[in-house]
């Protein structure tokens, strides 16, 4: 069987799967963030937290609870990282310096995982299981209790109670993340991830030198790293690296675990606002949008142009033999796909054209299919857009899902739109306005500017994979992107809960003859359409600079 | 007393990353870890370590360098691919070369300081691991867009207006002076050889692409490095290319060790997971027991 072949059967498969879980896995979360009863586990919790779980909260103190939340976590862990000299299982590393602890803070609160730092030279295993790894879980479930509350925008009427971010937030981890996480560490480490506390062992290899075979407890966050979309490697290579992804299996197991929530929330999205179909719409235009990068990728990166790969006779620079050049195009397009950026495979030596997919998936703004939570609300904006666009067209006010879509809702639409685009032309702009910020590019020429915007475009989508040859360890760095994460991850919160605020207060109207069908393929053809015009006219020209001045002769 | 909402709610924020603290960064990873104890598990979690002679040797999860002292491929031993964690296969460094694909023009070592060596390009990384492949195991190590000398090759083609008209300088720019260009003329002009300080940046960066064959012999795998610096795995391609050369080192016959090869290349899970690969240090274990040197 050749490559290409095993390729595509290996990407059929996770359809396969994807769609065999997304009824199932999706009414699973549905009753976990819709059921009124809570488990004694959780009742202990809320206790501890001190809040009532039977009380709702309207968008603005959601969005309080969520800033609050997010805020303390920045601090702790910040705090956590400058002072893990002093603590257990530092492994004798120092204190991280104050720029790098700031980034990584955000970092893994904004569920970005960009990585200033390397895992295996930076942090120690404290660190890693019980401030990194708590973010994994805290920082998706704080982007699906995001989205739920959309969901509840729409499903409800002339309220402006949005639930309880609290009991969201609670029951997200203790039901779906946690349960997951357990069944999934201990398959990874069957298949040969590290669990353990060691700091190391230094053993003499067979050619007569030495080597420090690396020790942690790797597979309990390698698995919410996947699971949770946040992609913050335990080490430098990350899911590259055979000690966090050892096999072509656990490859497969790893992109699942990406896909899993973000292809079923939109099930989750259609029982709660009583319309199957619609779920079923927007998980087709995910899937649309994913499957055309995916094989796009793959295509580019089996074809190989570029005078480098065709020198070698194959895009293997940055690849591993036990995943061959299809399934790391895969990984890397599903990785960009979601808001994940773990990587088993290096970007930057990517092909010209095939990096740039993968710049173009963020730049979609991660909606295909997204995120943990942050997916879904990305994509119903754009299907607000998209109504709003059409109601244009035929000159009706547009609604959907029997909600008036007027001026203050497509304002906090266009903000949200505006957010990320905005961060990540400005942070480029600055960068390549500083010879500083220059001095960091790993390559010369339009691969250099690629590696900038890549960088950018990373941060501000909350992604956190890399062209990783530039050194983005400088207070420059460390600033800028760390800006760009904490500004594009709670500008868009901030707008999407608003906008739910004023969905839940609508009286809804009737549907009519006039009233767009949101579950047909017409629908989906010009969501698809809309994201990726929108996108296509905002990254143009600044592509043209990088990867198209680069692949294309 | 009441506090404040503002104040309430982050004391409920505290709060609650606390308890998220103790069970899922606590509890949740040390139950993992004593999860990991389970026999059949613990090995793995371990890390998959391997011994010879009784000593731990590796993982074999972990590629190892089989290099002398002096960084000489040890005949006797299968290679590894070329790796960019550390000096070579460093877990504590790992890390991918993170060169891009036009990444062709070397930055020449100083002339003036004996300890700078440049920074050699992609490209040229790749020819020289092509030539000493190939050098090492008999073969034609050229390839496209490679000199003879194991550089890239590639020229600053500087024209009359610029971009376009009719070409007045070629330079070959990873071949530092006074070597001999790879190429005589191009284009009617004479090439010249490249200086440290030369200032080549108006010229159009021209990779030349040679009369390597259309499928060099030395395989992808053995010239790129991977992601993590640290593969375990070599292409059964690259292994086969090397196998007449360990077999000699050891007075082995081609078959016995085609045959350990066989015994240490893993296949695609259910027929499309994953790509073939060879273990490089089980198999290079496999034959020191079998057929120890010296």
């Amino acid at each position: 069987m050749s490559p290409a072949v095993a390729g595509g059967l290996f990407i059929a498969s996770l359809v396969l799967v994807l769609v065999l879980a997304y009824r199932l896995f999706g009414d699973y979360m549905f009753r976990a963030v819709s059921s009124s009863r809570h488990f004694r586990a959780e009742r202990l919790v809320y206790r501890a937290v001190g809040v009532n779980p039977d009380g709702e909260q309207s968008w603005g103190i959601y969005a309080r609870s969520v800033l609050a939340f997010s805020a303390v976590s920045v601090l702790a862990l910040y705090l956590f990282q400058r002072v893990q000299d002093r603590l257990l299982l530092n492994l004798g590393f120092p204190a991280v310096k104050s720029d790098q602890a700031w980034n990584t803070a955000v970092s893994f609160v904004t569920n970005t995982n960009w990585q200033s730092y390397s895992g295996e030279a930076t942090m120690g295993h404290l660190v890693q299981m019980s401030g990194l790894a708590v973010q994994n879980f805290a920082s998706a479930a704080v982007g699906i209790a995001v989205a739920v509350a959309l969901v509840r925008g729409f499903a409800r009427s002339k309220t402006d109670q949005l639930g309880n971010f609290w009991v969201d937030l609670v029951r997200i981890c203790v039901r779906i993340l946690l349960p997951v996480a357990i069944v999934g560490a201990t398959v990874l480490i069957a298949g040969g991830v590290v669990q353990n506390l060691s700091g190391g062992t230094d053993v003499p290899t067979v050619a007569g030198g030495s080597q420090t075979i690396t020790g942690g407890p790797v597979a309990s966050q390698e698995v919410i790293k996947e699971f949770g979309t946040n992609g913050g490697g335990f080490y430098n290579a990350n899911s590259s690296h055979p000690f966090e992804n050892p096999t072509g299996w656990t490859n497969w197991v790893q992109l699942f675990l990406i896909l899993l929530i973000p292809f079923s929330l939109p099930r989750v999205f259609g029982r709660m606002v009583g319309d199957r179909k619609q779920g079923l719409a927007i998980a087709a235009i995910m899937a649309v949008l994913a499957i055309g990068s995916v094989v796009a990728l793959n295509a580019l990166q089996l074809s190989h142009p570029g005078t480098v790969p065709t020198a070698v006779g194959g895009a293997t620079e940055g690849t591993e033999t036990r995943f061959g050049v299809a399934q790391s195009a895969t990984f890397a397009a599903i990785t960009t796909l979601t808001s994940t950026g773990a990587v088993n495979s290096f970007h930057d030596s990517y092909t010209s054209l095939g990096g740039m997919v993968a710049m173009l998936n963020m730049m979609l703004g991660e909606v295909a299919p997204g995120g943990t939570g942050s997916g879904l609300y990305g994509m119903l904006i754009l299907a607000v857009l998209t109504v709003f666009v059409a109601g244009l067209m035929v000159g009706r006010t547009p609604e959907y899902l029997g909600k008036k879509i007027g001026a203050r809702e497509i304002k906090f639409a266009s903000l949200y739109l505006l957010t990320t685009p905005a961060l990540v032309l400005i942070g480029t702009a600055v960068a390549m306005s500083s010879a500083q910020a220059r001095a960091s590019m790993a390559n010369p020429g339009a691969h250099g500017l690629s590696e900038v915007l890549y960088a950018f475009t990373s941060a501000s989508n909350n992604n956190g994979s890399a062209f990783a040859g530039i050194s983005v360890n400088t207070t420059f760095y460390n600033t800028a992107l760390g800006l760009c994460m904490m500004l594009g991850r709670f500008l868009p919160i901030i707008f999407v809960l608003g906008l739910a605020g004023s969905l839940a207060r609508q009286t809804p109207v009737p549907a009519s003859a006039g009233t767009l069908r949101t579950h047909q393929l017409l629908f989906i053809g010009m969501v698809v359409g809309v994201t990726l015009i929108v996108v296509a006219l905002t990254y143009l020209p600044a592509l043209a600079l990088g990867p198209l001045a680069e692949g294309i002769r | 007393m009441r506090l404040p909402s503002w104040l309430a709610q982050h004391l409920a924020a505290l709060r609650a990353l606390l308890v998220l603290t103790v069970v899922l960064g606590v509890a949740y990873p040390l139950v993992m870890v004593a999860v990991a104890r389970i026999p059949g598990l613990s090995e793995r979690a371990d890390g998959s370590l391997v011994s010879a002679g009784g000593t731990v040797v590796g993982s074999r999860l972990i590629g190892q360098s089989f290099v002398d002292g002096d960084g000489k491929p040890l005949r006797q031993y299968f290679q590894s691919r070329p790796s960019a964690a550390g000096d070579g296969y460093d877990p504590t460094a790992t890390s991918a070369s993170n060169l891009g694909p036009e990444n062709v023009v070397d930055t020449l070592p100083d002339p003036a300081d004996p300890t700078d060596e440049g920074k050699p390009s992609l490209l040229s990384r790749v020819c020289a691991a092509s030539k000493a492949v190939g050098d090492l195991e008999g073969v034609d190590g050229s390839r496209a867009y490679c000199t003879p000398s194991g550089v890239g090759a590639v020229l600053a083609v500087f024209h009359h207006d610029g971009a376009t008209g009719a070409v007045t300088r070629a330079v070959s720019l990873n071949e530092a002076c006074p070597t001999a260009p790879f190429l005589g003329t191009y284009e009617g002009v004479t090439v010249e050889c490249a200086t440290f300080d030369g200032d080549y940046t108006k010229g159009m960066v021209t990779p030349v692409r040679g009369g390597a064959p259309e499928r060099p012999a030395v395989p992808a795998d053995a010239v790129t490095a991977s992601g993590s610096g640290l593969d375990p795995h070599i292409s059964v391609a690259y292994a086969r290319l090397q196998a007449s050369r360990v077999a000699a080192a050891r007075g082995m016959t081609a078959d016995e060790v085609k045959k350990a090869i066989d015994r240490h290349t893993t296949g695609r899970v259910l027929g499309f997971i994953g790509e073939p690969g060879v273990n490089v240090l089980e198999l290079n274990l496999d034959l020191d027991a079998s057929r120890p040197v010296r």
